[in-house]
């Protein structure tokens, strides 16, 4: 372990697109996840950045975490904006103006920016075809405004707008499949992630933004602040997110689905849920419903994932992704 | 040699955006303003003009692109109409204060409810306040000329902020008007390339649109009024110099037959040349009436409009909008807070006319004078006068 602990660090990119000293909570999932996914580009980069707690905690005037060319403009317009650049960079180098090469530009929101308010702005981008990727950081809730529901809140869990009460179990409704609205759109690339899994998310944000075309990154970010969870132990959190299959880490590449990550038999719902305060009212019954559903879903990505295999075995195409395993 | 040939107003206002080669255009379609989006669709597919046609999924999303391009350093233009306005009006606001040059071509038509596609200054006034330099124009050729005098002013190092130019839907857009298309030379000579000073670029990273605690927001909005102001004379300069290369001229406050007038009558848009119609008539009638134009809504030409109506007795104030329960008519409003600290002052009768595409006709304007003369006279206890409603 202690030579990993010298080694591993050496894999990754030394500069910091992402500086340090912006005001993120203690144990931010998603400052963490953007510190990464940046860490993992090597080429040019033109960052687009919905309204969320990411901009503001990293960028009040007149001050910046940014190392890279950034703008912000509203909450739901991200990736209308991000075409814009997209299509400008597109017109200019055509005419001769002087480029940096291999500009991309990477859209980046929250789940509310992305699945609620933002998601038309999305699907419109993606169905156009822009070259550029898309990475949503999804805590689950509008962490920034104080922690109210969003469409990709999990079933069940306490926020200040989805509260527990007598005659309610929180939030009412299933977590919003993102990942499969993006893939529907036929894009060349949607992946899912988190920064419990660093290694596995700064290769699939290298391969979204190498991608050329649309490219759809769905990133895991743990919230302590509105999870209701410890801040020091939010890999962990993640990592159990995934190991549960609450939240399974998948590709889809070229509309060939890819597991990322093996997992013989999924580990209890209760294991992830019981890290967090937010379900910690969540009866055995609901949560036996959760793992119901939980299952259900799992099965119909792995099922999927295995047509997927077939025609990747069939096509002998290129390798996808390294598996990596359960830490 | 230019030539005058007859053309609709809107072709002839894509070709004019075609002639200032910009790169990108992000539109969504709504009438009246579509055959300006069509035509410049079709200039792209054919290969006559190069830029990027982003056929977006909503103005949202059509002005969310344009601030992308824009802050790219591309050359960026736009075009909508009253709901369009509307949805779009969030991202609207942004564009000034993140100092965009974006170009925008306004179809102006009422908002609803009830529906109605046709003409009024709703969605101007919807958006008076964004920031935008605002030019209003009455003609086809002045919608021609302006469009490229837009982004002149816009991408002036002095000035960079979002133009928008007003011209009214179906009584413009969608008539065919005798129009001179300025030469592609000339106007290469006219307006130089766009050089945004601090472009996304990763050679050189810039972090814009960050968010502002109470400590530095009032410097950033103050800032925005000085820059907004100062842009008065360049637009003049702007003008000027478009006077001299193509000989037409443009001015914030134009006159007809106002120095010296006693009454003088105020118009915005296009209803202004049917009302210079009726002025020539009653002139010919003996009545001491001139006519005032408002080309400038954005930077408020103060001086100008003080100087035109410092002779007058009477300034009766056309409108083409209500402000619901309030003063009546937005410009007529304007113009009182103008001239209220003046020692001289004219007596302000206010109408508003030719709401949803309702025509004001020559007759309908001179009834106008008449009557806004006697209520000058009289005084009147409504705020304003509604021109020829059905009770």
């Amino acid at each position: 372990m202690e030579k990993y602990a010298i080694y591993v660090p050496r894999l990754v990119n030394q500069a910091e697109k992402f500086a340090p000293g912006h005001r993120a909570c203690i144990g931010c999932g998603e400052a963490l996840a953007i510190r990464q996914s940046f860490k993992a580009l090597d080429t040019n980069v033109i960052v687009v950045n919905a309204t969320g707690c990411a901009e503001i905690f990293a960028s009040q005037l007149p001050l910046t975490s940014w190392e890279l060319p950034w703008i912000h403009t509203l909450f739901e317009n991200t990736a209308a904006v991000a075409s814009g650049v997209e299509a400008a960079y597109k017109a200019m180098r055509r005419k001769g103006v002087n480029l940096p090469e291999n500009t991309k530009v990477v859209a980046i929101g929250g789940d509310g920016g992305t699945s609620d308010i933002g998601l038309q702005a999305l699907s419109g981008a993606l169905e156009r075809g822009h070259d550029f990727t898309y990475i949503c950081f999804d805590n689950e809730a509008y962490m920034n405004t104080g922690v109210q529901r969003s469409s990709s809140t999990p079933f069940g869990a306490w926020t200040t707008t989805s509260p527990t009460g007598k005659k309610s179990i929180g939030q009412f409704s299933w977590k919003k499949n993102m990942p499969e609205i993006a893939a529907a759109h036929n894009i060349p690339y949607v992946a899912t992630a988190t920064h419990g899994y660093p290694f596995d998310l700064m290769a699939k944000v290298a391969k979204a933004v190498a991608t050329k075309g649309p490219a759809y990154v769905h990133v895991l970010s743990a919230c302590p602040t509105g999870w209701r969870s410890a801040t020091d132990t939010i890999n962990r959190q993640v990592r159990l997110a995934v190991q549960t299959g609450m939240f399974p880490l998948f590709e889809v590449e070229n509309g060939v689905y890819k597991m990322s990550l093996d997992i013989p038999q999924l580990r209890p719902v209760v294991d992830y849920i019981k890290t967090q305060g937010r379900f910690r009212h969540l009866s055995e019954d609901s949560i036996a419903q959760i793992q119901k559903r939980v299952e259900l879903e799992y099965g119909k990505l792995m099922e999927k994932a295995k047509h997927g295999s077939e025609k990747t075995t069939q096509r002998k195409s290129r390798a996808g992704s390294r598996k990596i395993s359960a830490g | 040699m230019a030539t005058r040939i007859g053309v609709e107003v809107s072709i002839a206002l894509a070709d004019a955006v075609k002639l200032t080669n910009p790169d990108v255009i992000a539109a969504y379609p709504i009438t009246p303003q579509t055959h300006i989006v069509e035509h410049l669709a079709e200039l792209v597919a054919e290969g006559e003009l190069d830029a990027e046609y982003v056929p977006v999924e909503s103005e949202h999303s059509a002005m969310s692109a344009c601030l992308g391009s824009a802050a790219a350093g591309a050359r960026t233009f736009t075009a909508t109409s009253s709901q369009g306005l509307a949805l779009m009006n969030e991202v609207v606001y942004v564009a000034a204060p993140m100092r965009l040059p974006i170009v925008m071509a306004v179809a102006n038509r009422a908002l609803s409810a009830p529906l109605s596609i046709w003409a009024d200054h709703s969605d101007l006034m919807s958006v008076r306040d964004t920031g935008w330099i605002q030019i209003v124009v009455e003609n086809g050729q002045q919608a021609v000329d302006n469009m490229i005098c837009a982004f002149r002013i816009a991408e002036d190092q002095r000035v960079l902020l979002p133009v928008m130019v007003h011209l009214d839907g179906f009584n413009l857009t969608h008539v065919v008007e005798p129009i001179i298309m300025p030469e592609q030379e000339l106007v290469n000579k006219f307006l130089p390339k766009n050089r945004f000073p601090l472009p996304l670029n990763p050679d050189r990273p810039v972090a814009m649109g960050d968010f502002a605690p109470p400590f530095i927001f009032t410097e950033t909005k103050w800032a925005q009024e000085v820059n907004i102001r100062d842009s008065g004379k360049v637009i003049l300069q702007a003008w000027d110099e478009f006077d001299k290369t193509f000989g037409r001229k443009y001015l914030p406050v134009e006159k007809y037959h106002s120095d010296g007038a006693k009454v003088l009558l105020m118009t915005m848009g296009s209803s202004g040349e049917t009302a210079s119609v009726a002025i020539d008539e009653l002139r010919a009638e003996g009545m001491d009436v001139g006519q005032i134009r408002l080309r400038l809504w954005r930077p408020f030409p103060f001086g100008e409009l003080r100087e035109a109506a410092k002779d007058a007795d009477v300034l009766i104030i056309m409108d083409r909008a209500i402000s619901y329960g309030g003063p009546g008519g937005p410009v007529a409003s304007e113009v009182k807070a103008a001239l209220y600290n003046q020692d001289k002052k004219p007596k302000i009768v206010s109408y508003v006319i030719s709401l949803g595409g309702r025509d004001t006709t020559v007759s309908g304007f001179k009834d106008i004078v008449k009557k806004g003369i006697e209520i000058a006279a009289r005084g009147s206890r409504n705020e304003y006068e509604i021109y020829g409603v059905r009770e």
